[in-house]
């Protein structure tokens, strides 16, 4: 018998249908495997306690017609969930694993908080995560370590480390993370999970504390891509409050499940799999390449020369977007306050020194330094230039090419304090996931292979909106391989 | 090093970042490396070339000029480590 916790969500509805299971005994389940491993993987910032009960108010309404429930809430309704810190809950704190917000709980709900609410979800717990999203392993949280459940010396990735270590240890059936520069897919990748990044404005951005605003988007952490598009279909959709969030009718990503991608014509990176790419990783992405042909996909290699600046350009425009948005973070309305000051600059500089973590302050220093006067063209004018480049060489790879393929990240999950040293090494782990959100357009990591017991990611990216295309090539490529079947034994 | 000791701290104070010495050291050294890495950008003739501030071309999103209260102001107002009535109280602006 398997394990509830070892189900895809998608599997737990059709327990649910078939009255072999109720939303209790799942979210029970859940809460009791947070309770035995967690102190282990340290996922979880806060666990909540009244999950169970809220399941049991479920398990009463959906008595007379489960197959209405699911049809009047969504596919994964009733399901519980677990969110990274970043996303506003009125009922739990929301920390972004930072000491300046650590005593922070929200007047007001993010839009897809709301939405898991319409749609019945109890929320597990809020996440660990890198200090405002800022990292690549999630040592960056101001609070605690987060492991990787296929090997506790290592990280999970980040910054959405603790959404995916929570999926990955069968804490949570599904969880939502936040994506800027790779946060959703490294860690899936990592983790190997999939983890999905939503084209830019798909997912309203209304209660997700802002990080760089022209490229954070939400987007699922789960086992399999069956159950990402059902969680994207909960989640996204235009809200008003989000003056980014894209005007567009959201297609039924459920459709997209099907296995055929007979003459998909698929481009393989060239500049994402020379040195710098472990040799493992490379072999695993050409293995993926391999599947895709078996499957009549059409594989050729193809080149995005600017696609190798991406970095520069990020940390010269997520850094500047950055120092804007940390710029309320300064004790007066929310947060914490440095004690005993005695005038208004002097509040500002000690509550923002006492309260930020190194990797914080350099990104907002970096960020200050390109936008102020003398550096501003130089730096981040010359960088959003840069970034049209980019944008212009997806544009034309998506005119050949209906999907672009490459690794997720160079390597496979690296120990802690392996790259912490020098920032650059760390930021380095990104090169892969940077391009994905410059551009906008979604990307997904899947699991792909394994190396020394850790997980590959292989990651796809498709075209403005054709999360359509890139679910069903995900799909395809996944149910002709087992990678997604693997279960990290905690 | 590209950054120099001083232009650390004008940065640290546009940002109203307190930093120690040791501090300023440290950052000093590691934004200048990241600074030299970036660099390389230079290298991308990028004339005639549009800035790209947002990957959607949006414009001008607008709403209805209402009155809304989506939150409660006074839920906010004690968020705040010191509020008095419907203010946010804090040390001494001006002199």
């Amino acid at each position: 018998m398997v394990a509830l916790t070892e189900l895809t969500a998608y599997e737990l509805t059709e327990k649910i249908l078939a009255k072999e299971t109720s939303f209790r005994e799942i979210t029970r389940s859940f809460s009791k495997a947070i309770t035995d491993r967690d102190p282990k993987i340290g996922a979880f910032l806060i666990q909540n306690r009244s999950a169970d009960k809220e399941s049991e108010q479920l398990d009463r309404e959906i008595q007379s017609n489960p197959k209405e429930f699911f049809r009047q809430h969504g596919p994964l309704a009733g399901l519980p969930i677990a969110v990274k810190d970043n996303m506003c809950t009125t009922d739990f704190p929301t920390t972004c694993a930072s000491k300046i917000l650590q005593n922070y709980t929200p007047a007001y709900n993010a839009t897809v908080v709301e939405k898991l609410r319409t749609a019945r979800m109890p929320i597990l717990g809020k996440t660990n995560l890198d200090e405002f999203a800022m990292g690549s392993s999630t040592e960056n949280s101001a609070f605690q370590k987060t492991r990787n459940p296929w090997n506790i010396q290592c990280v999970p990735g980040g910054s959405s480390g603790g959404s995916a270590a929570a999926v990955t240890a069968c804490e949570a059936p599904l969880a939502l993370g936040s994506d800027t520069g790779g946060s959703i897919r490294q860690p899936a990748s990592f983790c190997g999970i999939v983890g999905l990044k939503p084209t830019y404005g798909l997912v309203s951005r209304y209660g997700l504390v802002a990080f760089a605003s022209s490229l954070d988007q939400i987007g699922p952490l789960t086992r399999d891509v069956r159950d990402a598009a059902l969680l994207l279909s909960h989640i996204a959709g235009h809200d008003p409050r989000d003056s980014t969030s894209a005007p567009v009718d959201m297609p039924d990503y459920s459709l997209s499940l099907k296995q055929d991608i007979k003459g998909l014509r698929i481009g393989l990176v060239q500049e994402l799999m020379g040195k710098g790419i472990d040799p493992e990783v490379k072999k695993a992405v050409q293995e993926s390449a391999k599947v895709f042909e078996r499957l009549g996909g059409v594989v050729e290699e193809t080149s995005l020369p600017t696609l190798t600046y991406a970095l520069s350009v990020y940390y010269l425009v997520a850094t500047a977007e950055a120092s804007s948005n940390l710029a309320r973070f300064d004790g007066v309305r929310y947060g914490t306050r440095a004690k005993d000051v005695d005038d208004i600059l002097t509040m500002y500089t000690k509550t923002r020194a006492e309260g930020f973590g190194p990797e914080v302050k350099r990104r907002i220093m970096l960020g200050t330094y390109a936008l102020s006067a003398g550096y501003y063209d130089a730096y981040y004018l010359k960088a959003q230039k840069i970034r049209t480049l980019i944008k212009q060489d997806f544009e034309k790879a998506f005119s050949k090419y209906s999907v672009l393929i490459m690794p997720t990240s160079p390597t496979v999950a690296f120990q802690f304090g392996e790259k912490t040293d020098d920032p650059l090494t760390m930021y380095l782990s990104d090169i892969a996931t940077i391009p994905v959100n410059l551009a906008g357009i979604p990307g997904i990591s899947l699991p792909c292979g394994m190396q020394n017991g850790l997980p590959i990611g292989l990651q796809i990216l498709a075209k403005h909106f054709d999360e359509p295309t890139l679910l069903r090539a995900s799909y395809a490529y996944e149910q002709a391989t087992s990678w997604h079947k693997q279960r990290a034994k905690v | 090093m590209t950054l120099t000791e001083k232009e650390v701290e004008h940065v640290a104070r546009l940002a109203r970042l307190g930093l120690t010495p040791a501090e300023k050291k440290l950052y000093q050294e590691q934004l200048s490396r990241i600074l030299d890495y970036a660099e390389e950008i230079k290298k991308l003739e990028t004339e005639n070339v549009e800035p790209t501030y947002h990957s959607l071309p949006l414009e001008n999103v607008l709403r209805k000029d209402v009155v809304k209260q989506d939150v409660d102001p006074g839920k906010m107002l004690a968020q705040s480590p010191s509020a008095e009535g419907n203010f946010y109280s804090v040390p001494k602006i001006l002199d």
